[in-house]
């Protein structure tokens, strides 16, 4: 029984985890229409910033800063939102398709980069020696799965306030302005180019946020954590959740990653000896038809994006929170 | 008595080696309704994405309030009070037609990313205070019942009133009009036209692209019109309608009013 349990502390920590990446991802994507297509580099950086900062001394690379936690975690944001700010700078003039190639350039050179360099962060055998916060206290069992789940989940809510009022304030307004059409918004004053550049970089400090906690779930991180796998299932969540919509999200992310795990058990249990050598594809086929069949019978997403109307309330919306 | 509000000197600009708008100098005196007129394919639209910095000029230079514009962003001239409509509306679709309109005041509290968080209350005041304005505008454009209405599902003429309305919310001190009245019924521009009429007595000038010749003679002066990129007449509307040039140009090629 508690196995079961554990298990599922198990499923829903990481759940929980991509669920704030594809929070990242609704922002830009959802609410201002930037197709990042190199998600996992930015989620990357948050990993492996959190760890090189917060881990102990490593011979042949980079680390040993044995940063106090939070201060670590906050540096990997810091990591994933300069690099959002510096590839921004160079790629927000290109629009949509454009802009995805190029991110998934970046993807790409990310994981090559921490690949090969073994002096930035240990190569392919990946960065080592980080112990999880109050691991000393609370040990490695289920009490610390556990306490790292509510601190996790609590992370997640705090996410999910966060960005449900920004994007119900004049700055989401004008994120959906940006991209409904941009030469309109331009036209009333706007300027699209830094609200871009806003929304990518705060959307890409929320993904490294994501790639910091994943990191310090498993202590761990390598090349495999950043292929492009992930960006496609993180992409997945929302789509099938609902872009546009932050609950969707949420509710894309468990469902998909629900749906992933028990398809790979299905797989190894079910499907003949041949097949199961090639589970991680067939995985993948089933992502890409996931995201295709949504996309024909049901684009805008399980929950969809809802229209701000609200602000016509006006007795409720001004009272609320003053 | 010339008080220029807007001049061009010798604007042009090319697409690829066709001359959409060739050597365009003039002035808008403020205050008027100026009307700007020529065949399709003229460069009106052109010239107004000229003034207006959607396009930069091969060549020339446009001063708005004696101040050189040339080059600026359009969100920076729509700062400076120069709004202008689209020939083609262009909604925020996926918006109310509300949130359309309350988007457009510039430098609001709550339109940076820490905003809402640090100045929370203000936000709230400042939203109350533009939502009222939004929706008094919309009901001065007739569009106060679709406030709630996703934005892509109204009428086209609806949007061209949803356009007008977004602009106004700015205040502009000039305001260039794209064919306001194209697609929108006959009544519904007689409101429109009163409306704008109404605008330009409180003192705003408009340039207005308008086809329907009835709407030009009636409501603008002066008129300036353009063929093949360049400016054949400038004069009163009643000049207008006895000028042999302008009969001409409008000969050579098929008029859509
Ligand atoms: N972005 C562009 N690229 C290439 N050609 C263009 C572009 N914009 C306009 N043109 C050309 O410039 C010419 C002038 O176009 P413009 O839209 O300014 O005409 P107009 O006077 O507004 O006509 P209409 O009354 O039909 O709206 C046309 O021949 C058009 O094909
Ligand atoms: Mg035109």
């Amino acid at each position: 029984m508690i196995g079961v349990f554990s298990y599922l502390i198990f499923f829903a920590t990481t759940a929980s985890i991509l669920a704030i990446a594809v929070l990242g991802l609704n922002l830009q994507w959802g609410n201002t229409g930037l197709f990042n297509g190199g998600v996992v580099a930015f989620f990357g950086a948050g990993a492996y910033g959190t760890l090189i900062l917060g881990g102990t001394a490593q011979a042949g690379h980079l680390g040993g800063f044995g940063l106090f936690y939070p201060l670590a975690l906050l540096g990997g944001m810091a990591a994933a939102g300069l690099m959002a700010w510096v590839v921004g700078l160079l790629t927000l003039r290109l629009r949509h398709d454009y802009l995805a190639i190029a991110t998934f350039g970046v993807a790409v050179a990310f994981e090559n980069l921490m690949r090969n360099a073994e002096w930035l962060a240990g190569g392919a055998k990946g960065v080592r020696g980080f112990e999880r916060p109050l691991r000393a206290a609370l040990g490695d069992g289920f009490i610390y799965n556990l306490f790292f789940f509510v601190v996790v989940l609590l992370i997640l809510i705090a996410t999910y306030m966060f960005l449900e009022r920004l994007v119900a304030s004049p700055f989401g307004r004008l994120l959906r302005a940006i991209r409904e059409d941009e030469e309109a918004a331009r036209s009333l004053g706007k300027n699209p180019a830094r609200i871009r550049l806003m929304a990518f970089v705060t959307g890409s400090v929320i993904l490294g946020l994501a790639g910091g906690l994943y990191g310090t779930f498993y202590a761990f991180v390598s090349p495999q954590d950043v292929l492009p796998t992930l960006t496609f299932q993180i992409w997945a969540m929302l789509i099938v959740g609902g872009a546009g919509n932050n609950r969707g999200a949420i509710f894309g992310a468990f469902l998909i990653w629900g749906a992933w795990t028990l398809s790979g058990w299905a797989l190894s249990r079910f499907a003949p000896v041949d097949v199961q050598l090639y589970t991680g594809s067939v995985q993948f086929i089933l992502i890409g038809s996931v995201i295709v069949g949504m996309l024909m019978w049901r684009p805008q997403g399980f929950l969809p994006e809802r229209l701000v109307v609200s602000q016509r309330g006006k007795p409720q919306q001004t009272q609320q929170g003053e | 008595m010339a008080d220029p509000i807007l001049v061009t000197q010798g604007l042009c600009r090319s697409f690829g080696n066709f001359k959409a708008v060739d050597d365009v100098s003039l002035a808008v005196q403020r205050g008027s309704m100026t009307g700007l007129i020529g065949p399709n394919g003229a460069g009106k639209s052109t010239l107004f994405n000229l003034l207006t910095g959607a396009l930069k000029p091969d060549v020339g230079a446009v001063q708005l309030d004696g101040q050189d514009i040339t080059g600026l962003s359009p969100n920076k001239l729509f700062a400076r009070g120069l709004g202008r409509t689209f020939q083609i509306p262009r909604p925020f679709a996926r918006m109310s037609v509300l949130e359309n309109v309350m988007l457009a005041p510039m430098g609001q509290v709550g339109e940076t990313i820490t905003g809402p968080f640090l100045f929370r209350s203000r936000m709230q005041t400042e939203e109350g205070r533009i939502r009222d304005k939004a929706l008094e505008v919309l009901d001065f454009v007739t569009l106060g019942a679709l406030a709630d209405h996703p934005a892509g599902q109204i009428s086209g003429g609806q949007m061209k009133l949803l356009e007008l309305a977004r602009v106004l919310m700015g205040d502009p001190q000039l305001i260039l009009l794209d064919e306001p009245a194209a697609g929108v019924n006959p009544v519904l521009t007689a409101t429109l036209i009163g409306k704008i009429a109404e605008l330009n007595r409180q003192g705003t000038t408009f340039v207005i692209i308008e086809h329907d010749m009835d709407f030009v003679m009636q409501h603008c002066d002066p008129v300036i019109a353009l063929a093949e990129g360049r400016v054949i007449f400038e004069g009163t509307s009643a000049q207008a309608l006895a000028n042999p040039t302008l009969l001409d140009a409008y000969l050579g090629a098929p008029m859509d009013g």
